[in-house]
């Protein structure tokens, strides 16, 4: 009898179910970066003086200044999930838009490093490119679509905490019932993760 | 409430938090200062097993993989060793050639 009533007042939730679902996606996105990772470790192994030098026009300090954000981001996304675990719902709130608001400083920092690279002629296609050699040509190649890509992960996930900050705030997201939130903060430590092999692999070949 | 054991248990301080983002800021400035040095071929192999280091902190603590059940345990492993099978794989044919 208890058993009916709980069926009538609940509707059905399986928190496990949905976090290994958010896992198992994590995967695929692992082998998709994977597998870029790939064809960077061969065209690096193949071009290794080629891609040292180009690797020096890369900008190591704000390299280094976006990794510190990002790390951060993922400690205040990591805190939120505690304050509402605590229910203290306004401290997640303001833990969530601080993510955001350190996420768009790291698409700043990626709008200003792309600008200066375009503006000294370094995007794929552009004739400054084409003088040089194929192994920088690769390097700048990959270095666009894999810092792209990332970049678009880190937009994504800001558009999802965004999302999340307004189920928190309506009440959607409580004390008992956050694993919406556990699987958006799940998504952007991934996100972080990449960039941890992106920044060694690009900006410090020296 | 009888459906309390499937709710969301992973619960951790503050603490542990701020702690694992102090050693991975740690982390980072070590690899930074070890890239200035001029240490060759060891370069690229340091800054990978730093940035493995700070990924396995981030995967456990983080994403709280540590009090997940056994099974997310597994699974993880798979995917990783997926991944290195691939790499071990391609470098085995490209060494050869």
């Amino acid at each position: 009898m208890s058993t009916q009533e709980h069926a009538a007042t609940h509707t059905h939730r399986d928190d496990y179910g949905a976090r290994m679902g958010m896992w198992l996606f994590l995967f695929t996105e692992l082998i998709l970066f994977g597998g870029m990772f790939l064809v960077y470790s061969v065209y690096r192994f193949t071009n290794q003086s080629e891609f040292h030098l180009a690797a020096t026009e890369l900008n190591t300090i704000i390299g280094t200044f976006n990794t510190a954000i990002l790390l951060t981001s993922s400690l205040t996304m990591a805190l939120s999930i505690t304050a509402i675990q605590k229910n203290n719902k306004s401290l997640s709130v303001f833990f969530q838009l601080l993510t955001i608001l350190l996420g768009l400083f790291f698409m700043m920092n990626k709008y200003f490093e792309w600008s200066a690279k375009i503006n000294h002629g370094l995007f794929p296609g552009s004739d400054e490119l084409l003088t040089k050699s194929s192994g920088e040509i690769l390097f700048f190649g990959l270095y666009y679509v894999m810092t792209g890509l990332h970049g678009l992960h880190v937009l994504v996930g800001m558009i999802l905490i965004a999302v999340m900050a307004g189920f928190t705030s309506r009440g959607i997201i409580t004390h008992d019932n956050y694993v919406k939130l556990e699987n958006t903060g799940l998504y952007w430590h991934l996100v972080d993760i990449i960039w941890i092999f992106l920044f060694p692999l690009f900006y410090l070949i020296t | 409430m009888e459906n309390n054991n499937s709710h969301s248990q992973n619960s951790h301080s503050y603490g542990i938090y701020i702690l694992v983002w102090l050693a991975l800021v740690v982390l980072t400035t070590v690899t930074v200062t070890v890239a200035g040095l001029d240490l060759k071929t060891l370069t690229v192999t340091v800054a990978l097993v730093i940035a493995s280091i700070k990924s396995y902190l981030v995967i456990t603590i983080f994403m709280h993989l540590r009090s997940e059940g056994k099974t997310f345990k597994v699974f993880v492993m798979v995917a990783l060793l997926f991944l290195l099978v691939s790499f071990i794989l391609l470098f085995a044919d490209y060494s050869f050639q």
